[in-house]
């Protein structure tokens, strides 16, 4: 088999261009994901069970169908109601690049709710106690206490979700947007060299995944200095 | 809004062939997770250094783009080996053979370290003792060791089952006609997206559903042995 460097050099231009808005989409729905589930994950440790079941139905369709479901019912499907076509938010909802967008952030945000509920859940209640002793409000509560406590205790499981959510993006070449991946197939339909340009692109995503796990630990060193065991030097 | 203008069966067909792949990638991930577990374990170093690379690469790159490697960049090697027996002609996977080979490697990689964490939590003491009584390496594996690290990976295990399970809708892609692709074909006629991609999630929830308590049954199985906790 012949092994052609210069076509991997050649479009390495375009693979980065792709990698752009591969870094654009996580970046984003990862940042509105995050935001919006803090919210949800207060509502999944509600004592009424309505309130607790409102976020569990949306977070169990998220995390119980394919990412690959979701996109296309969102951007194929969505069209076939006409109160949609007719609707303000229609040139954005026509458009792959928002739906991806929505679409990654919803899927996002669903599970990072379950991964802050079950961080929220592991607040020693002792420190929540000891909170109400001293007569903290229930948001001074949860500004000083539990919300503090339950990123220390998520972080490791929130780094997770981040690298599915990269891996996940490759999915937005399924509705024609030129990511990493959709880059890569374009070039491929042109050369026809696909071995050659899939390697490049699973290097980048390595590469990728690489540099944000050496972040993400620097990041969590920093968080959690207070509990590193101090060794004499 | 379910009037599926008789594509019903059709759904039904696609949502077999998703369960078909599903447990041909299930088979394949166990296997390739005990054997890249046995790897990362052993204390040869070109040993270990295999199964880590498997488990590096593997975790880091996307489902469809592993589904996309093994689809389009298998048949060039194929035909190319095939071409070393004489045989002249174009061969290319099945999709559905890709399919199961892109899920069980993919499966395999995160089985790895479910694998290794179990295998790791069976006392020193149990393999030394099987040793004692002069089992093999193998037997000791297969009697003391596996029976045991079951217990503690099926949890693991049920998990990426369930991502598993998610991801045979990339297969899709390469136009195998499971779920997915069935709705889309159901959806050129009908021209009705919505209906059929909203029948195609309600499909894998219940699927899902299925696994879930599949997996509680799975684990009182595994754990038949041990003494029963107040839950």
């Amino acid at each position: 088999m012949n092994w052609n460097w210069s076509v991997i050099f050649d479009n390495l231009p375009q693979l980065l261009e792709g990698s752009l808005l591969t870094l654009e989409l996580v970046f984003a729905s990862v940042l509105v994901g995050g935001i919006c589930s803090i919210p949800l994950a207060i509502m999944r440790t509600s004592d009424n069970w309505l309130v607790r079941g409102m976020p569990l139905a949306y977070t169990f369709f998220f995390r119980g169908t394919p990412l690959l479901v979701q996109l296309f019912l969102f951007y194929y499907g969505l069209a076939q109601f006409e109160a949609v076509r007719e609707s303000i938010l229609w040139p954005y909802l026509r458009e792959a690049y928002w739906c991806a967008l929505i679409v990654f952030t919803l899927n996002t945000c669903a599970y990072t709710t379950e991964i802050l509920r079950g961080a929220i859940q592991a607040v020693p209640q002792g420190e929540i106690e000891a909170g109400k002793a001293i007569g903290m409000s229930r948001f001074n509560l949860y500004r000083r206490i539990i919300m503090p406590l339950a990123y220390r205790i998520g972080l490791p499981a929130y780094s997770n979700e981040i690298i599915l959510m990269l891996k996940g993006s490759a999915l937005a070449s399924t509705i024609t947007l030129l990511d990493l991946t959709g880059m890569a197939r374009t070039v491929i339909a042109r050369t026809y060299m696909p071995i050659e340009i899939f390697f490049a692109a699973g290097c980048i995503y390595l590469l990728l995944t690489f540099i944000f796990v050496q972040c993400y630990r620097l990041f969590e060193q920093r968080l959690l200095r207070h509990q590193r065991i101090s060794r004499p030097a | 809004m379910f009037d599926l203008q008789g594509f019903g069966d059709q759904l039904a067909l696609g949502a077999w062939m998703t369960l078909k792949v599903a447990m041909g990638g299930l088979l394949l991930g166990l296997l390739l997770g005990i054997a890249g577990a046995l790897l990362k374990l052993s204390r040869r170093r070109a040993l270990y250094a295999i199964g880590a690379t498997y488990t590096t690469v593997i975790r880091g790159l996307p489902e469809l783009l592993v589904v996309l490697i093994i689809y389009f960049g298998s048949a060039g090697a194929l035909t190319q080996i095939a071409g070393w027996f004489g045989y002249d002609e174009y061969v290319e996977l099945s999709p559905l053979a890709a399919g199961i080979i892109a899920l069980g490697v993919s499966f395999g990689a995160y089985a790895t370290e479910v694998f290794r964490g179990a295998i790791q939590a069976i006392p020193r003491g149990q393999i030394e003792a099987a040793r004692a009584c002069g089992m093999s390496g193998a037997q000791t594996f297969t009697r003391i060791v596996l029976p045991q690290a079951w217990r503690i990976a099926i949890p693991g295990l049920g998990n990426l089952f369930q991502v598993l399970l998610k991801d045979t809708s990339l297969i899709s892609v390469v136009g195998l006609e499971e779920i997915m692709r069935k709705s889309q074909i159901a959806i050129s006629n009908t021209k009705e997206p919505f209906t059929f991609y909203f029948t195609a999630a309600l499909i894998y929830l219940s699927i899902t559903i299925i696994v879930m308590v599949g997996q509680r049954y799975a684990e009182r199985w595994a754990g038949r042995g041990m003494e029963r906790r107040a839950e």
